[in-house]
């Protein structure tokens, strides 16, 4: 839940200047051994097996996977409502944080922990959490299921925490001092938002983009009550390469398998960039 | 401190109250409403769904795999977090890099990841665990394994900040007096990350309670034998056995709300300690 703010302050482990020079005891290479292999019998393997089985099929296999028609219009789906979550994300989730900082009012900490339970609530419970009050059943009388907005409001509520949480300890440890001299130097409210806040923010607001885009985009749980999972119109990529796998088509699964795996790393390789930045500037 | 910050801009209200609403029609709304739901025709019915001998046995394999994952996040999570912070290697980056994936891969991705390498027929780890007598794919190993999969960055992430923060200072004081490295472990490191270690197990625990898509895949979703408790709320949702469902996913948000209450509540009292 404090994802984004660990990133960031973790940030160092990785602005470190790679050194060639090795500061391991014989313990502690024991230990790094061990952790290695654990790591890769879980998760480098596995993965690189997806890779390989995806390359089964050659470039044309890869090629003709991703543009059979259902796949490409699952991938669009996924990513374009991804990016629309996301943009959504960067406005109301910096809001959010600058109210639970600068803001104070009875009941904030209820808010506090309501902004954590997407990341805690099972994602198959949030599905049926939704179709709760926007469902066929619903008490407000607005019913998204099976339509491409419940893929939106899916992803907005599994992404909620991830700009906020990012946003707001940066906006804590924001100097207020700045913005009083932006201010009694005449700076408008505007101005200052614009030039002294916003600018701080940025990189904060960029890491939480990314987690919250890479969260909805390997999205898949809270989608299966809600959306209906309709071919050619509410099927995401995950649920594709699910239905690929109880197919037996193990290698398309794979093929799909291994872009949802480029957009990860892409990913982190923009987080990587951004925390470097941040740290070279601190 | 919180008050002299307090904005006095006009738009302080207006933006309280669109975040607010925000909050509250995507998430309190929405979950209060499944609890509404699930006591709608009372406690018996909720009471029912708990003796039924597959819901029991869902929630004792959740209960089981969540253990699992749990434990080997824990020791690997701490040894990493030591590793990434206190030495000095090459591949460094990589590893850490390594640690992250995890967060920012599908579920199901992980889940055709382990039946690549684990089944029975062609696995590189599968096709020789399966000469043993070993069985992965379709039973509880696998199920522990994409649980543990998924939850794996959280306990690193957590402690890392914390042993950053923390220093050599003491560890480096206590070597000097001639302790050994697992004393020095034991009571100097272990008591400095015990809180950052308790939110990271707190975390890791809703994750792993939590799994649904990875499992889905690696588990063969076998009724009463491996299918877990987020399996069995889909299973009885298609089935139009609602009221169960509803049953299980409020016993399953009421553990989530309690582990980020439980965080919170232990966060408060780590950054009020270290205030004083």
């Amino acid at each position: 839940m404090t994802l984004g703010a660990t990133r960031v302050a973790g940030s160092s482990v990785k602005g470190e200047r790679a050194t060639a020079r090795s500061t391991l005891t014989k313990g502690s290479g024991l230990a790094l051994g061990v952790s290695v292999l654990w790591l890769s019998i879980l998760v480098l393997i596995p993965l690189g097996a997806v890779v390989i089985a995806a390359r089964g099929g050659g470039w044309h296999g890869f090629w003709s996977t991703l543009t059979n028609p259902q796949t490409a219009a699952a991938i669009t789906l996924t990513l374009g409502q991804a990016a629309l979550v996301t943009v959504l994300n960067v406005f109301l989730g910096t809001i959010i944080a600058w109210v639970l900082v600068r803001d104070s009012f009875p009941g904030k900490r209820i808010v506090e922990i309501v902004i954590d339970v997407p990341f805690a609530l099972p994602t198959i419970v949030a599905g049926l959490v939704l179709l709760g009050l926007y469902g066929p059943r619903s008490p407000i009388d607005v019913n998204v299921a099976n339509t491409r907005s419940a893929v939106f409001l899916a992803f907005a509520f599994v992404t909620l925490p991830f700009v906020v949480r990012t946003v707001q300890p940066v906006l804590q440890e924001l100097d207020i001092d700045a913005e009083q001299a932006a201010y009694s130097l005449g700076a408008s409210g505007r101005q200052t938002l614009l030039r002294v806040i916003l600018p701080a923010l940025a990189p904060a607001i960029a890491a939480g983009a990314a987690l919250s885009f890479a969260r909805a985009v390997s999205e898949y749980g809270s989608l299966v009550l809600i959306s209906g999972n309709l071919a050619l119109r509410t099927e995401v990529t995950s649920v594709r390469i699910l239905t690929y796998i109880e197919n037996g088509q193990t290698g398309q699964a794979a093929v799909v398998a291994t872009l949802l795996l480029v957009v990860a790393f892409l990913v982190i390789a923009a987080l990587d960039v951004v925390q470097r930045r941040v740290a070279r500037r601190g | 401190m919180a008050s002299a910050r307090v904005s006095r801009s006009r738009w302080r209200v207006p933006l309280r109250v669109l975040a607010i609403a925000y909050v509250g029609l995507l998430v309190a709304w929405p979950v209060g409403l499944v609890f509404w739901n699930t006591f709608a025709d009372g406690v018996g019915p909720v009471l029912e769904t708990f003796q039924d001998p597959l819901v029991l046995a869902a929630l004792r394999l959740t209960a089981v795999s969540t253990a699992w994952s749990v434990v080997l996040n824990v020791v690997f999570g701490v040894t990493i977090s030591i590793l990434l912070v206190r030495y000095e290697y090459p591949g460094k980056r990589f590893l850490s890099a390594l640690v992250d994936l995890p967060l920012s891969v599908s579920p199901v991705v992980v889940g055709l990841s382990i039946v690549l390498v684990f089944n029975a027929a062609t696995g590189v780890f599968g096709r020789p665990l399966a000469d043993l007598g070993v069985r992965v794919l379709f039973a509880t190993p696998a199920i522990v394994l994409a649980t543990t999969f998924v939850a794996l960055p959280l306990v690193v992430r957590e402690i890392v900040p914390v042993l950053q923060e923390v220093g050599t200072d003491q560890e480096q004081a206590a070597r000097s007096l001639g302790a050994s490295g697992p004393q020095t472990f034991w009571r100097i490191t272990l008591p400095a990350i015990r809180w950052g270690l308790a939110y990271g197990l707190v975390l890791s625990l809703a994750r792993s309670i939590g799994e649904f898509g990875a499992v889905k895949v690696v588990s063969g979703n076998l009724i009463g034998k491996t299918q877990t408790a987020t399996l069995k709320v889909e299973q009885l949702y298609f089935d139009f056995d609602k009221e169960q469902a509803f049953a299980i996913a409020s016993l399953l948000a009421t553990v989530s709300i309690i582990a980020i209450i439980a965080v919170s509540v232990l966060r408060s009292r780590a950054d009020s300690r270290e205030a004083s």
